[in-house]
């Protein structure tokens, strides 16, 4: 096959969707680091969320099932784990489809801005850890509607 | 010198695992759903920084034995872990005190070990760190909140104090092993004391007075009785049936 620019391979890429939140996109995510040609392999970085996140290996798998199906039939993919993956990461596209999505994007004061479904500014804490590790959950006190924030890291 | 490394990172992994084992204990236990949530969260990630740190001490010690190995083929004698996430659950209260004893020392020291000079280690404690500073947060709120809360549960922690506080000293000794692998536990001790006397004065709880501390358990040389308890029900799978996956 004809080598694929490593534009067209952050493009397809984009396409991908995290396991747990498919509105975002593994790129919007931040975790894929680098896309490089070593001669004929090409070279995927890939940054892991949390330690213990269950969908590290899932990302991996369709990863690699995605590059596979544009044709790219040599890879490897690298698991880095320095500089640790932090939520600064996650793209401005990203944390706006997060939003519409009912999930509060991670926001460095420490704790949603405002209530995903309303836009309330009236909220209230009610666990350090929601569904998985990377959220947590909150409630609107205007609409009382619990949501999910994807916490700063 | 690579035998302290590789005792000194069984002694990181074999902590997260033999606490996030016990933490993992809780699930579909929890007083209410978020704790429930909780606990499974923060076990979650302790067993994930196991694979780390287990899987760093196989490469070290070179006889091709994965994080899995270590942690299903081993028994109490080479464990490595403090004798203070031995313990096991208790109540909620002591769950919980043992979580906080062991979350802020926990900071500390990955702060520490973030800086080491061996490049994997620093790496892994810097990730670590990060999930750790959530579990420090939690933890010391639902210390502030039970110690500070109704007759029953300021009874029930003040007892969890007394009963866990004599297991702390263990994680400040500083031997060769921790100077093998550049890192010196006694430097952390005046920040925790600080920490601690100042959560325990906001959670209404009193510290005990005396300092003895039961020790052991890092060095292999003596475990409590509840460390063989907690392997054989972890590992009874691969006991049973040698090399069993799925």
């Amino acid at each position: 096959m004809v080598k694929p620019s490593t534009a067209q391979v952050w493009d397809w890429l984009d396409q991908v969707p995290d396991p747990e939140i498919p509105v975002i996109s593994v790129v919007d995510l931040g975790i894929i680091r680098d896309v490089q040609w070593q001669d004929d392999t090409l070279e995927v970085t890939l940054t892991p969320t949390y330690s213990g996140c269950p969908a590290t290996s899932v990302i991996e798998l369709s990863v690699d099932a995605a590059l596979r199906d544009h044709g790219v039939e040599t890879l490897t993919l690298k698991r880095q784990i320095a500089p640790p993956w932090t939520t600064a990461w996650l793209s401005d596209k990203g944390r706006a489809k997060l939003e519409t999505y009912g999930i509060a994007p991670p926001n460095p004061a420490g704790g949603p801005t405002r209530c995903p479904r309303c836009q309330s500014e009236n909220l209230k804490r009610i666990s350090q850890f929601g569904s998985t590790p990377c959220k947590a959950q909150w409630q609107c006190r205007d609409c009382l509607e619990p949501f999910d924030y994807f916490k700063c890291i | 010198m690579s035998d302290d490394v590789f005792e000194f990172l069984l002694r990181l992994g074999d902590n997260t695992l033999v606490l996030g084992h016990h933490l993992s204990e809780w699930c579909g236990k929890g007083p209410v759903l978020e704790e429930d949530i909780a606990l499974a969260n923060t076990a979650l990630d302790l067993i994930g920084q196991t694979q780390m740190w287990l899987g760093l001490a196989g490469e070290v010690e070179g006889k091709s034995r994965t994080a899995d190995d270590l942690a299903m083929l081993r028994d109490a004698w080479d464990f490595r872990c403090c004798l203070l996430v031995e313990q096991p659950n208790g109540d909620f209260g002591q769950t919980i005190m043992r979580q906080y004893l062991f979350d802020q020392w926990h900071l500390l020291a990955l702060t520490a070990l973030a800086q080491n000079p061996n490049n994997q280690i620093a790496a892994i404690a810097a990730k670590a760190a990060k999930e750790v500073t959530y579990h420090c947060e939690r933890s010391a709120e639902l210390i502030v909140g039970l110690g500070d809360g109704t007759p029953e549960s300021h009874a029930r922690m003040q007892s969890a104090l007394d009963l866990l506080y004599p297991y702390i000293g263990e994680l400040f000794e500083t031997d060769a092993t921790d100077s093998a692998a550049h890192f010196d536990p006694a430097s952390l001790r005046s920040a925790y004391d600080a920490g601690l006397a100042a959560t325990m004065a906001e959670a209404t709880l009193t510290l005990p007075d005396s300092r003895f501390a039961h020790k052991g358990g890092r060095t292999g040389a003596r475990h409590s009785e509840h460390l063989g308890h907690m392997l054989t029900e972890m590992q009874w799978l691969q006991r049973a049936y040698p090399g069993a996956t799925w």
